[in-house]
């Protein structure tokens, strides 16, 4: 056995665990563990130049891959700057480690320099943490953390290094399976919850299947496929959903929610049968939950038992892996016989009035001479990249239309944050993916207030040569804000407008990068061609319409089919 | 309701904030609560009182589990059960009610742990029902100082013929 010091231990760790880059900032508390890396000369790292950066950019990487993202950062303000990023990850379950620095174990409590207890700030928003106090521990806490980050419903761990610690020597014991007698997730579902489940369906005449985050994070999407094409049930999705079920299959009905489409909120308020699958019931997508789908039984599968029955009542809870769920409900369906065009003509009259709703209200916008509308950028981005490419977004507008215009086919294409709805997410992100995927095309959606919120990773971009895009929708206002004020606060507009934006082309410049404006409607096609083309960082502007608004909304409170249209 | 919930927990730095967070910041309540070793060195049990519909109480169970820290959680009062509640209790006792403490004691079943010429320091247990009957009597007399532990409970062995 070999002895090491806990800064290698950290190293060695890293490279069993098969991480090929972190993401990170140094600072006095974590120098030694940076000096371990730098010796050891096998792991990439990205220096970000804010470490609300380098955890968005570990999320982006995790999301990309499906694999743990690992993020670095010292004590105190380091590790608090980390907080957003952590949430951020949290909230949509996304496998990610977090190393800080912090002060020496003597220390602790005293107030020293660069001192907080990062453990208790980040226990509501980890899956897990550690605050190492002894050297001997960390190869169990080192498997540990990979192992609860990536299992079960993912989410993000962090251990807090205290610096006498990762100088500290003891035996490299470096388990290969770890045994938590008090974390034991459930991922086989009840084969007789699917039998229900099944029972249901058949009962059903008007089902709709509700896809959520879940499926991504299972790798479930062609399993999500095989249940509604051998049912051929509709399928909607869920922000964090997209990409689960190919946006462009016909079965497809798009978001629901807050901002989904007229079709997949009236199905979802007149079905009699909900499938949902990885997906949580929330409050963006039930909207008054009173009147939430009045009428439906619901089928839940997820692999969170708190999810299920928490904000409604649940008929047959399925808990488990979406994947092996999915499987096991496409065995019973296959076992059945019944081949899908006997499903298809059951379900006849329940498609005639889905297309009918499809027909009255199609997701669109109006257009209007000599100015630019976001969605007409969003559309052409779509034609150009032919749905090809890693997005990522901002919060807000952009997100919105992004979600809307965009077809996602692919799961692991849409990179956003749903949950805690962070600003400054989408460029960072893209830098993980990038990282990730070096020869893919990855372009971040942004406004012109979410890209101010992490516009210093512009360095971070160009340093590592990361040829990612980003289009930032400019209307100077803080959008989505502003939509809210316009419909409901007789539109005064409190601290929505930026009366001061940089010009973003000479910015992309003062960093190196390339950098396009288009300000009419004939620009667009040519300014993003031009951008999507180029091989370094890019930022393409787009003067928009400055008061459009995101079609179809649901106003917080109310009952989904209380929809505003365009 | 109020509902009694047994958990069993690593005996880890941080597990019992990890707990009382989770209470806190999903806005539920905690009535009482109680911490002690177990016969395995490596594990704590709680004891806590909260209340709640059906439904919270299942989001409550259900969240408990979730921590990583937490190995088993029973709800003790779904079935038959034992709860005890202990208290200090110092008051008043002069002349004239020196003896009618005493009385109380005897009546109650109560121990004297400390005697001082005016008071007396009276150790209670039971259901809480039965510690507020005794801080019922004794106020009028002149409770000094309290001081109770939570509620710990046991569930009842399933009876057999």
């Amino acid at each position: 056995m070999t002895k090491l010091p806990g800064k290698q231990m950290v190293v060695e760790a890293l490279k069993r665990e098969g991480v090929d880059v972190v993401f990170g900032f140094p600072g006095g508390a974590i120098i030694d563990v940076y000096d371990a890396m730098e010796k050891d000369g096998s792991i990439k790292h990205v220096l970000v130049r804010h470490e609300q950066g380098a955890a968005h950019a570990a999320d982006g990487y995790a999301r990309a891959t499906g694999k743990v993202g690992v993020c670095i950062a010292t004590s105190g303000p380091g590790a608090t700057n980390t907080v957003t990023g952590i949430a951020t990850a949290y909230m949509d379950s996304i496998p990610m480690v977090v190393f800080t620095g912090q002060v020496p174990t003597s220390l602790i409590g005293n107030d020293a320099f660069q001192e907080v207890d990062i453990v208790g700030i980040t226990r509501p928003c980890t899956k897990h943490n550690y605050l190492v106090k002894d050297v001997h521990k960390l190869p169990t806490i080192l498997k540990e953390a990979f192992y609860i980050a990536s299992s079960g419903r993912p989410g993000p761990v962090l251990i807090d290094l205290p610096k006498d610690i990762q100088n500290q020597v003891a035996e490299f014991d470096y388990p290969d399976k770890i045994n938590l007698r008090s974390y034991n997730p459930v991922v086989e579902p009840h084969t007789r919850q699917i039998e229900r489940a099944f029972k249901l369906i058949e009962k059903s005449k008007q089902p709709i299947i509700y896809a959520g985050g879940g499926v991504i994070i299972a790798n479930a999407h062609k399993e999500l496929r095989k249940l509604a094409e051998s049912i051929y049930a509709p399928v909607t999705m869920t922000l964090m959903g997209l990409g689960g079920f190919p946006g462009t299959h016909e079965q497809s009905l798009g978001m629901l929610g807050m901002h989904g489409t007229y079709c997949a909120n009236m199905a979802m308020a007149n079905t009699d049968l909900i499938i949902a699958v990885g997906a949580r019931f929330d409050d963006r997508v039930t909207g008054k939950i009173e009147a939430f789908a009045p009428n439906a039984s619901i089928i839940h599968i997820d692999i969170d038992p708190t999810s299920i029955q928490k904000n409604v009542k649940v008929d047959v809870p399925i808990v488990g892996d979406c994947r092996r769920a999915l499987k096991k409900l496409v065995k019973v369906i296959k076992e059945d016989g019944r081949p899908q065009e006997v499903w298809k003509e059951k379900f006849q009259p329940w498609w005639d009035q889905i297309r009918a709703w499809e027909a009255r209200h199609p997701l669109t916008y109006k257009k209007e001479p000599g100015v630019i509308k976001p969605q007409y950028v969003i559309e052409k981005l779509y034609e150009l990249t032919k749905g090809k490419a890693i997005i990522t977004t901002e919060v807000g507008q952009n997100q919105m239309w992004t979600a809307q215009f965009y077809k996602f086919d692919e799961p692991r294409t849409l990179l956003t944050s749903g949950g805690l709805g962070t600003m400054g997410y989408g460029f960072p992100a893209a830098i993980g993916a990038q990282m990730a995927f070096p020869n893919k095309l990855v372009v971040d959606v942004a406004g012109d207030g979410s890209i101010q919120m992490c516009i210093q990773e512009m360095a971070t971009a160009m340093e590592q040569k990361l040829p990612v895009k980003i289009i930032i929708l400019n209307n100077q206002f803080l959008g989505m804000v502003r939509q809210w004020q316009e419909l409901f606060y007789d539109r005064r507009y409190a601290a929505t407008e930026f009366s001061v934006t940089p010009d973003f082309v000479k910015l992309a410049e003062a960093y190196g990068a390339k950098g396009f404006r288009a300000t009419k409607p004939e620009e667009v096609e040519d300014t993003l061609k031009k951008g999507l083309e180029t091989d370094c960082l890019t930022i393409m502007e787009f003067a928009i319409a400055r008061e459009e608004g995101v079609f179809p909304m649901v106003p917080a409170g109310k009952a989904t089919t209380e929809m505003l249209l365009v | 309701m109020k509902h009694t919930l047994s958990v069993l927990v690593e005996n880890e730095p941080g597990a019992l904030s990890r707990i009382t967070g989770l209470f806190s910041g999903r806005g539920f309540n905690i009535e009482s609560l109680c911490v002690a070793p177990t016969l395995d060195q490596t594990m704590s049990h709680l004891t806590l009182v909260t209340s709640g519909d059906e439904h919270i109480i299942e989001q409550i169970i259900k969240q408990l589990n979730r921590l990583v820290d937490v190995y088993k959680v029973v709800d003790v009062s779904e079935g038959e059960f034992v709860e005890r509640e202990m208290a200090l209790i110092k008051v008043r006792a002069e002349d004239e009610t020196r003896a009618e403490v005493l009385r109380m004691c005897d009546i109650f079943r109560c121990k004297v742990v400390d005697v001082s010429p005016k008071t007396y320091t009276i150790e209670v247990t039971g259901p809480e029902s039965k510690l507020k009957a005794v801080m019922e009597l004794l106020k009028p007399i002149g409770i000094k100082e309290i001081t109770r532990t939570g509620t710990i409970a046991i569930q009842r062995e399933k009876k057999t013929v």
